[in-house]
């Protein structure tokens, strides 16, 4: 595939494991002749019918509870979540069907499906429409939790998510599916548990996922002119955390800022300090530093919104204050 | 004298019973029946611990749709109240005692306990605790059959789905959300509304605008039937009767069984809001009693056997016991196993 927008990128990833699968079907609203609300199923029912494109009606919690059972029995549902903030809706049956019915079932189901969609804050949108789910169900066990930031890595990971044989909660973001970039033309899958470093390098180590890793590629243009060398690397896998890439990482740089789009308090930096701590603490030559959303329901002014989330400027200032004075 | 809803009539002459059929139907609730008296007497002496729900007084109910059904290809969904609709489906007495007793050889492993039964060799989909919870994941179930049959050419799924849950779910959006989507796609799935009028200690006609269940079903333009819970030939014929729509692609049934809980919510409920006129007015309607009568009027048993039935049946459980008291108690070592499908 020449070059591909994010969007037809994961597009590309369902048709093809719909192609190759029987069992893979999606549902959620306008997810058929819609197409979804940024396309990611454009006509696609049109190749496979409406009952593997299914519109459901505005019922986030029953029709996500279905998708569990169609799991269960054999099936290998993809759910789109609108807008992933909408799927609050569906916490239970996320939460206790979805992630630990596995267990509390001692084994008896398993429950392969994807929950997939838009999150994160996007333009405007206000707060309700700006959530950043993956903090609030980091917390569950029996889910994966998968952050996608481009068009290559949103292919190969939702094709991995859709084979993998647990839930998977994937998210993308609302501002990236514009995103263009060239795709191998021959079939390539991600691992699900693995980070991706990004930019290596020796100063200091940035921890970032989903849009903000684009955040800190745009500080690393600036940083680079003023003789920064941050190694980036993008978690990819919010749940587990792939502590091997980030060990390698610390062991080399001895220093960590994480960058995040979630809020401060409960968040997924809140998860790694606390996890760098237990495993890597004399590895440190400074506090970890978490450069976060603030706590506050995302404001709809777009002046408030930019000073709610983490802007380049910060980072380039982080960076450069933790690495130019040493602390 | 309390007024009670008026229960429907039925007929034992407008049905074909036979005398294995009857033999079945008595065993399967005098299990069910035995059972639950069991778990009172190890949750007071202590083996059993936790919220445990008894279902004595509604066997009916799941003895009368599980049967109607094929168990072991159909799917069975339940509540916290699972005990019983996870024999009638066919899991062995002593899983289900094990499970209770928390040890590896229950049916979930020793994880799921009371509120979570589950075998997916039995197609028991579950005991889900939270209030109507359950309902959305049965609908998807059956949405599995239909997609099966439909999308995968597979004539073979032809699989019905039983939904069991209470009067209380009734008022849950899931059961308006997931009875609207399984009536639009027509699903093969029984919803089975045991009504036994109290969620907990909220009287049913306190907590809803139209207290007839059934008849809710016909706003989404789907069948929907009361039936008299404490009469398992009655539920029986309005299960098949669901079962053969279903199975023929016709669509889902709501079937509102009008029971009554024997005890109270859990055995951790003093069960003090019940008057005693109506627990007399039920306790007289007792289903056990009601299917005994039948069979040795019409001639189909005799007391000597059903006196077999119940001692085999006393037997089987007095086994279970044994076999749970003396299974091994979960592997600490695996204390993480299960979480994912690989583990």
């Amino acid at each position: 595939m020449a070059e591909t927008l994010f969007f037809n990128a994961l597009r590309a990833a369902i048709d093809e494991e719909m192609a190759r699968d029987a069992t893979v079907f999606v549902l959620g609203e306008d997810v058929g002749h819609y197409g979804g609300s940024y396309k990611v199923t454009k006509d696609l029912y049109k190749k496979y019918g409406e009952l593997r494109l299914l519109d459901t009606p505005i019922a986030e919690n029953s029709f996500t509870g279905m998708a569990v059972g169609a799991a269960m029995t054999g099936l290998r549902p993809i759910v789109e979540g609108m807008n992933m903030g909408f799927l609050l809706l569906a916490f239970n049956q996320i939460a206790n069907n979805a992630g630990m019915l596995r267990y509390t079932s001692g084994g008896n189901f398993k429950i392969p499906m994807v929950i997939r969609g838009p999150g994160g804050v996007g333009r405007q949108l206000g707060a309700e429409h700006s959530q950043r789910l993956e903090a609030y169900f980091q917390a569950v066990p029996g889910l994966k939790i998968v952050a996608c930031s481009t068009p290559y890595n949103a292919k190969g990971l939702l094709k991995s998510a859709i084979r993998d044989e647990n839930p998977v909660l994937f998210f993308e973001h609302v501002l990236l599916y514009n995103l263009k970039e060239d795709l191998p033309e021959t079939e390539y899958l991600l691992p699900l548990d693995k980070a991706e470093v990004v930019r290596p390098g020796k100063d200091v180590t940035i921890l970032t996922y989903s849009r903000m890793r684009h955040h800190v590629l745009q500080a690393v243009k600036t940083l680079e002119k003023n003789g920064f060398d941050p190694e980036v690397i993008d978690l990819i896998s919010l749940k587990p955390l792939d502590f091997d890439t980030i060990g390698d990482s610390i062991r080399k740089t001895h220093r960590v800022i994480i960058v995040e789009e979630c809020m401060r308090t409960g968040g997924i930096g809140a998860e790694l300090v606390a996890s760098i701590n237990d495993r890597l603490f004399d590895e440190l030559d400074a506090p970890v530093l978490r450069l976060s959303s603030q706590d506050i329901p995302t404001p709809y002014n777009g002046a408030l919104e930019r000073l709610t989330i983490v802007q380049p400027e910060q980072i380039i200032e982080a960076v450069e204050k933790m690495v130019a004075l040493r602390i | 004298m309390v007024q009670e809803r008026t229960l429907p009539t039925f007929s034992a002459a407008s049905t074909q019973l036979s005398k294995e059929e009857g033999l079945r139907l008595y065993e399967d609730m005098i299990l069910g029946r035995y059972f639950e008296d069991k778990c009172a007497e190890m949750y007071y002496r202590g083996k059993m611990f936790g919220f445990v729900h008894l279902y004595n007084g509604q066997e009916a109910v799941s003895t009368g749709v599980i049967q109607a059904m094929r168990p072991g290809e159909d799917y069975v969904c339940s509540t916290y109240r699972d005990h019983v609709h996870a024999l009638s489906a066919g899991v062995p007495a002593k899983q289900v005692m094990a499970e209770l007793f928390g040890k590896a050889t229950g049916c979930s492993k020793g994880r799921g306990g009371s509120m979570h039964m589950f075998s997916q060799e039995h197609r028991l989909l579950g005991g889900y605790a939270f209030v109507a919870e359950g309902i959305p994941v049965a609908t998807g179930a059956a949405f599995q059959s239909k997609y099966r049959r439909e999308m995968m050419g597979d004539e073979s799924a032809d699989q019905v789905t039983a939904c069991f849950f209470g009067d209380g779910a009734c008022n849950n959006g899931q059961f308006f959300e997931c009875l609207n989507m399984a009536a639009l796609w027509k699903l093969p799935i029984l919803y089975v509304v045991e009504n036994n009028k109290w969620a907990i200690g909220m009287a049913h006609e306190r907590a809803t605008s139209q207290p007839e269940i059934y008849k809710k079903a016909s706003v989404f333009g789907m069948a929907g039937v009361e039936v008299d819970g404490m009469d398992v030939l009655a539920v029986r014929q309005v299960a098949q009767e669901a079962v053969a729509r279903a199975r023929a692609g016709e669509g889902p049934t709501l079937i509102e069984a009008l029971t009554y809980r024997f005890r109270g919510h859990s055995l951790a409920d003093p069960d003090e809001l019940r008057s005693k006129d109506e627990k007399e007015f039920w306790f007289a309607r007792d289903p056990i009693k009601k299917l005994a009568a039948h069979l040795t009027e019409q001639d189909l048993a005799s007391q000597e056997e059903l006196k077999q039935i119940e001692q085999k049946i006393q037997q089987e459980i007095d086994e279970a016991v044994k076999f749970a008291e003396s299974s091994p108690e979960p592997d600490p070592n695996e204390l993480y196993r299960y979480i994912f499908a690989e583990d």
